[in-house]
């Protein structure tokens, strides 16, 4: 029989405003196996904790119950305490009379009343359980970065800086991301490829950084410390060993037709090309969809002209395996598609563009030379006028309904900028709210308007028409209380981010959370903000949430601190709660290591001896490193031979025996 | 509750929409293609309505000069539906006891030739009861 401490945590007014915690404690003493209870004001306090302690010691109990906030927050405290006064830690159980309890009901008999029930249960459970061990598995010593954009460059680096190995795996051919296409950045409007080109060569050079670019993560298993993933290393058609990046083959390539991706699709690109100037790594790639080779068989001139023979158009995608003990997810953002707003004319007119494309039409390496020129006509915008909160903000199917943050501090940026290279130019902005939460950002945006004189509309765009080669913006100035009517040259959408379309099949691949707008989840919001829910996979820049450059980098290098803090580990304890096969119940069926998501049961021939019957039978082993005690196969095995350890199919039905009594 | 909260309440109710969802964003008010003839516009319809200054909108006609273009429904990016809001104040209006804005005997002289008689009919039911 065990002897059990019941403790009842007031947690301030947050359950015993509720609960009445003195009748809970009355209720424990009438339980089976309870010798001791009691209530306290701060169960998780120093003091608390020694009101256990001591109970423990004094009373010799072989189990503890405290009924308190989620296991969650103080279940580790409460455990850890207990394992420091010789009780195994695994002899403790919570039950959550706040989250489940107080803070949803108002009625104080029926909280205690239910509070009394949840106590039930667990004590019913701390009756049946067991002490548990917990096993150790190694790490392995290398890390996995999943995208190459300021975000993942930033993490590889300051994982290599201390001392482990990481592989990036970047899906375009050359990491750099949406920083790389940027003209300059707020609010000090330094260049951005003045400031990111150098850590892109830094993690290029690193010999502890591994650069899979054109590459994708296809597969991944294991668990933290232990991950496998396959990587897709996709067939470039030049032979990177041998490619110099001269670049000739680029300009003797006769397919010159498609839409440039690093510059928007403002311009086209050859069939064989080098993204830009700085890239990284910097060598050829061939569009197969471009390619007249690939579609006609004929041409071949880039291969004729590679001194290095590094063409190679019978190249195949590659498969590669490699072990991880920490994986980052940095996928990044994509700027939403514009086609179902058609109130701006994004579609229809070349000179309605997104701020994005603005950065490439006033970037040196652009495909204006950085010379501010319409699309359409190539002339100097004498009017433009900016929209915010294009697609966020909103409700409608085609609108993401939260802030995309940025906007405002680039547009605010993109109109300093106009103004200062082109007095002439008249730049409105219209606005809903204008938010600079950031350094120096509030200065920045009132500079803009103050020292530049951009003209700060607060009211948002109607209707965006072409009227005689000019467009005609109807919008409305809420401040006057008018609609204005503005004959302008460029429209500029300051278009919603949305997480890379990869974050999804990613996040499922990783089995890690994803919310309703496809961003990451993170373990905590305020508290493990990069790390997801699932351990060993960690969060970096915006594929958890909108954030600008500083605070990608800010939160780069926190997920990149938590790598490190995990590979420094030679070992990790596992999580003991995991699967145990009955062997004299076991019939080899197969059935669990069908629904093992983690591949962790497989089978062997074992002989046993069945009430002095002895035979050799196929019984299901558990990889207790492996399991990581989801219970599906305890849910799948039709002769009840699979358990959870310290959630028993008996332990289970216990508790909800001890809920229905 | 007082006669403006039922009021306000059964504008809400009549036209499903609902105020307090607004942004201030203005996009109906710059969307809309009557702007010039109304006294109050689309984005002051939802902003009196919420704030309970019914009656500025009850008092001026521009319920009726609104055209139910539904071009501040379809732009609204919050789901506001401010051209159902401006609908229920006309039919409030409407309702009152002896105020129809629209007589049988009063259509003769009205008509006008080129005028298709849908339009009549329409209007008559849009302004009696």
């Amino acid at each position: 029989m065990q002897k059990i401490g019941v403790f009842i945590c007031w947690c301030g007014s947050n359950i015993a405003a509720t609960v009445d915690v003195k009748k809970v404690a009355e209720a424990a003493l009438r339980e089976p196996g309870v010798v001791f209870s009691a209530d306290y004001q701060y169960m998780c306090s120093e003091s608390g904790q020694r009101l256990m302690k001591d109970t423990i010691k004094e009373k010799g109990l072989t189990g503890v119950v405290v009924c308190s906030c989620s296991p969650r927050m103080h279940e580790a405290t409460f455990r850890k305490a207990a394992e420091s006064c010789g009780l195994n830690p695994y002899m403790v159980e919570i039950a959550n009379i706040r989250e489940h309890c107080s803070w949803i009901h108002k009625d104080i008999e029926e909280a205690t009343e239910k509070a009394v029930i949840l106590m039930r249960a667990a004590v019913a459970k701390v009756n049946l359980n067991q002490s548990l061990t917990a096993g150790k598995s190694d790490v392995v010593k290398r890390a996995l970065v999943i995208g190459g954009g300021i975000a993942g460059i930033q993490t590889a680096l300051d994982i290599a800086e201390a001392g482990y190995e990481v592989d990036i795996v970047e899906k375009k051919p050359t990491i750099g991301g949406k920083m790389a296409e940027l003209d300059k950045t707020f609010p000090t409007l330094d260049c951005s490829a003045c400031i990111l080109t150098p850590k892109m060569v830094d993690a290029a050079a690193h010999e502890k950084i591994k650069i899979y670019a054109y590459s994708e993560v296809e597969k991944v298993s294991g668990f933290v410390g232990n991950f496998t993933a396959t990587i897709r290393k996709k067939a470039r058609y030049v032979n990177e060993n041998l490619c110099t990046g001269c670049g000739l083959c680029t300009e003797k390539c006769p397919s010159r037709k498609a839409p440039n991706e690093f510059n928007e699709g403002l311009n086209t690109r050859s069939a064989i090309y080098i993204p830009f100037a700085q890239a990284v790594p910097k060598l050829a790639v061939i569009d197969p969809a471009a390619c007249i080779h690939f579609k006609t068989g004929k041409c071949g001139l880039c291969e004729k002209t590679c001194d290095a023979k590094a063409i190679d158009y019978n190249q195949k995608d590659e498969l590669i395996e490699r072990r991880y003990g920490a994986i980052v997810v940095a996928t990044g953002f994509n700027v939403i598609k514009l086609d179902n707003f058609e109130e701006y004319g994004y579609a229809a007119n070349p000179d309605v563009i997104t701020s994005l494309e603005l950065e490439r039409l006033m970037n040196a390496a652009g495909p204006t030379g950085g010379t501010l020129l319409r699309p359409s006509d190539k002339t100097h915008p004498k009017k433009i006028v900016f929209v915010q909160c294009v697609g966020s903000r909103g409700q409608r199917p085609c609108d993401k309904p939260y802030c995309s943050k940025i906007c405002c501090m680039y547009t605010a940026k993109h109109s300093m900028l106009i103004r200062e290279k082109y007095p002439d130019t008249e730049v409105y902005v219209f606005y809903i709210d204008v938010r600079t939460p950031g350094k120096n950002f509030e200065e920045f945006y009132r500079r803009a308007v103050e020292q530049y004189g951009v003209h700060y509309i607060k009211g948002q765009v109607g209707k965006v028409a072409e009227n005689e080669g000019k467009l005609r913006v109807y919008g409305s100035d809420l401040l006057l209380n008018e609609q204005v009517v503005i004959d302008a040259d460029l429209v500029v959408l300051a278009a919603a981010i949305e997480p890379d379309e990869s974050a999804k099949k990613i996040a499922t691949m990783l089995t890690t959370s994803i919310d309703t707008n496809n961003f990451l989840t993170e373990a905590h919001p305020k508290l493990r903000p990069v790390e997801s829910a699932t351990a060993g996979i960690f969060l970096s820049g915006v594929c958890q949430g909108p954030k600008d450059i500083p605070e990608t980098v800010a939160q780069a290098s926190a997920a990149a601190v938590k790598v490190v803090g995990l590979l420094a580990k030679d070992q990790i304890t596992c999580n003991p709660c995991v699967a145990r096969s009955d062997e004299l119940l076991c019939n080899g069926c197969s059935a669990c290591e069908k629904v093992c998501p983690y591949g962790a049961i497989s089978y062997m021939d074992k002989e046993v001896n069945d009430h002095g019957k002895r035979e050799v039978r196929r019984l299901a082993y558990v990889n207790e490193a492996v399991c990581q005690g989801c219970g599906a196969c305890t849910v799948a095995c039709p002769s009840g031979a699979m358990d959870l350890k310290g959630f028993t199919n008996k332990q289970i039905m216990a508790e909800v025996d001890a809920i229905c009594r | 509750m007082t006669d403006l909260q039922k009021q306000i309440e059964n504008i809400k109710r009549i036209s499903g929409a609902n105020p307090e969802k607004c942004m201030r964003c203005g996009k109906c008010t710059a969307a809309c293609p009557n702007y010039s003839e109304m006294e109050y516009h689309p984005h002051q319809f939802v902003y009196f309505i919420e704030n309970g200054q019914l009656d500025r909108l009850l008092k001026s006609d521009s319920a009726f000069r609104c055209m139910t273009c539904f071009a501040c429904v379809e732009r609204c990016p919050r789901d506001v539906k401010p051209a159902k809001l401006i609908e229920a104040v006309r039919l409030t209006l409407i309702r009152r006891k002896d105020s129809n804005y629209l007589k049988p005997d009063e259509i003769p002289q009205k008509i006008d030739e080129d005028l298709p008689q849908q339009a009549i009919v329409s209007a008559f039911r849009k302004y009696t009861k």
